[in-house]
């Protein structure tokens, strides 16, 4: 058991992977040499050498579709796409070209890969370099979406992805990288599609994802000083989606609340507000309510991006509010 | 007519023997007779969708073809049915997924542009212009890293040159020194637009070849002994760690960019003039002229109209895809689950 950040985490999932199977590589701008530009990759280039570990040109379609040509031929690539916003960039090839390719070839294709990137907001980058892009993947057939929240996580989600025969998009917070907690030693291997219930509570059921799950638990803890008790569950992956997690706290608890970095439209929550009110109507003793950014890019000042991110404050009180 | 400037990189190369000449005009033939009754059919409404043929554009296909070793990759463009079967797939399977039918070479779920047969290495037709050719460049980095000798070849249009993609791939490329050749297929128009309208060099793949270190090689594309010495000597290259190579291959499509498209914003003579340059029809004349026995050929023309009858029939025969692959395939488990 040590101490491990975030960050170090990313670089020990890949170490990890990459000794047990020669036929992981990675690859993207600034990984090697200069240890990313988050630093969550430093070390790789000496240990496993410029063969394995490559920088690239800031050029995102040849990352993703140099990873795309290297899982149809035998390897299991990692690529990095620097901030998630850049999947703009290379949309093409992960939606249309690696999501698709299984389903058209009729099974012929595997694509074993996994893209990392660095998403959301609150390090005042401003619109173009800090949005949540996960529901942009979830929308797409084809792709596993994973977000960890928390060290441990990071490591052993991004074996299981690795390991994963599936295309993985894997975003990781950059407001979380500076992140730390113990974790144990030896190998770690999580499994996807598995939420997690951090706290117990029989007032609510509060479910959220990435860098917004620290502050559901900080909002929780505000809550039960004024006698509310809510459950928290970190999704941790959107593709495949635990929705049995989800449903059987909203069972228990009746309220459904989600915490959602995204803008307004069609985040994670949407969905999953729509299956609980499909399946688990029955169970419910109140509207569900999605706690987002309001519908518009982020704005870069520290006030104003503090006011448009869902914040332990407006959680707590969203959740006091609406329970009445 | 554009002017045609032949092989500034390649060395004279000695004609191919007979026999692999033979060869080259038994694929461009069965080529050719597969894409005359794939236009037929959509006339007639067994094929739906859209499609895009390779007639006029047979000896490209032909001759990589021949040239590629079993195990080299190919990466074609939704004008893929002639790189599927130089690939050596079964016309069946191929007229079978034109017309959606269970004996789809992917069971009717790609359709006309989507043609892909891994068992031959065919590892693809990609509809989205250019998406191809990054990923031709990770086939390529796979070969180098695994050492495994085997060369993936690119084939797309003159219309690829102006998109990002075959700019960012060409660079990692070169870069990486790997083993993949880039084939241009400049038939002069992008769908509609003639290609020298809308790009600021006159060569849209020889002319950008430097950019990248790269020879600028313009080929007749419709000659598939030039396509075919062409190839081999590029493959040689990439297979011996030279890297990287691209020619640009003039031709010509005798139809429109796809079924809709009657292609009447060509002028008259233009098409006359490659017309007379049929590359089936004349590398007839050549065989005949070189000595071949008019027997022999007449033999390859046979069996492949033999071979388009019996796919045709096998795959109007066939029934529909089973409604089970909606949901089948989406994951590696065989499924399209997403939740529990």
């Amino acid at each position: 058991m040590a101490e491990l950040t975030y960050r170090n985490a990313v670089a020990r999932g890949i170490a990890q992977e990459m000794e047990r199977d020669p036929t992981v590589i990675f690859l993207g701008e600034d990984i090697a040499a200069a240890g990313g530009a988050f630093k969550a990759t430093v070390g790789l280039l000496e240990q496993f050498g410029p063969t394995r570990v490559r920088d690239t040109p800031i050029a995102e379609q040849a990352i993703i579709g140099a990873a795309m040509g290297a899982a149809m031929t035998g390897l299991r690539p990692i690529a990095e796409i620097m901030f998630s916003d850049f999947f703009a960039v290379c949309w093409d090839i992960v939606a249309t070209q690696i999501a698709k390719t299984r389903y058209m070839t009729d099974g012929q294709i595997t694509l074993p890969l996994v893209i990392r990137s660095g998403n959301g907001g609150g390090s005042r980058f401003g619109a173009q370099h800090s949005q949540s892009v996960e529901n942009w993947a979830m929308a797409i057939p084809g792709l596993k979406v994973v977000a960890p929240s928390t060290p441990a996580d990071v490591v052993g989600l991004l074996a299981a992805a690795i390991r994963d025969p599936d295309p993985v998009l894997f975003f990781e917070h950059k407001s979380l990288y500076a992140t730390k907690e113990d974790v144990a030693d030896g190998e770690l291997l999580d499994q996807l599609g598995k939420a997690k219930v951090l706290r117990a509570g029989g007032d609510a059921t509060v479910v959220a994802l990435a860098a917004m799950v620290p502050r559901a638990l900080e909002a929780a803890e505000d809550l039960a000083g004024g006698g509310i008790e809510v459950t928290v569950i970190d999704l941790r992956s959107l593709v495949p989606l635990d929705v049995t997690t989800v449903a059987s706290s909203v069972a228990a608890t009746s309220h459904l609340f989600t915490v959602e970095e995204n803008p307004r439209l069609c985040g994670w929550g949407a969905e999953l507000a729509s299956i609980v009110a499909d399946e688990c109507f029955y169970d419910l003793d109140g509207p569900i309510v999605r706690i987002t950014t309001p519908h518009v890019p982020l704005p870069a000042a520290a006030e104003l991006e503090d006011l448009a991110l869902p914040s332990v404050e407006r959680i707590a009180e969203t959740i006091r509010v609406r329970l009445g | 007519m554009t002017e045609v400037t032949r092989a500034t990189a390649v060395p004279a190369c000695e004609p191919p023997s007979p026999e692999t000449r033979l060869e080259l005009y038994r694929m461009m033939y069965r080529i050719r007779s597969f894409e005359k009754r794939a236009y037929d059919l959509f006339l007639s409404g067994l094929v739906k969708g859209t499609s895009h043929l390779s007639l006029g554009q047979e000896a490209v296909a032909a001759g990589f073809g021949l040239a590629m070793h079993h195990d080299d990759w190919s990466f074609a463009t939704y004008r893929g049915h002639a790189h599927t079967l130089a690939r050596g797939v079964p016309m069946t399977p191929v007229m079978g997924e034109l017309m959606g039918r269970a004996c789809g070479l992917m069971s009717g779920k790609g359709g006309s542009m989507h043609l892909t047969s891994v068992e031959h290495h065919m590892m693809g037709s990609y509809a989205i212009v250019g998406a191809h050719l990054p990923i031709a460049v990770g086939a390529a980095l796979s070969a180098q890293y695994r050492e495994s000798g085997q060369v993936a070849v690119c084939f797309f249009g003159d219309g690829a040159t102006n998109i990002g993609a075959f700019h960012e791939a060409l660079n990692l490329a070169a870069v990486w020194k790997l083993p993949v050749v880039f084939v241009c297929e400049n038939n002069l128009y992008m769908e509609y637009t003639p290609i020298a309208a809308v790009t600021a060099v006159a060569r849209p793949a020889a002319d950008r070849a430097a950019a990248y270190g790269l020879e600028p090689l313009v080929i007749d594309g419709n000659d598939a002994d030039v396509v075919y010495s062409t190839a081999n000597e590029l493959l040689d290259q990439a297979r011996s760690g030279g890297g990287p190579s691209m020619v640009e291959a003039l031709t010509y499509r005798h139809g429109g960019h796809s079924r809709a498209d009657p292609g009447k914003y060509r002028p008259d003579d233009e098409v006359a003039a490659w017309l007379e340059r049929d590359p089936v029809t004349s590398y007839r004349a050549r065989l005949v002229d070189a000595g071949l026995a008019v027997a022999g050929i007449e033999l390859v023309e046979a069996e492949a109209t033999a071979e388009v009858v019996d796919a045709t029939e096998r795959s109007t025969a066939s029934p529909p895809p089973d409604p089970s692959l909606v949901e089948k395939d989406v994951f590696a488990d065989g499924g399209a689950t997403w939740r529990n």
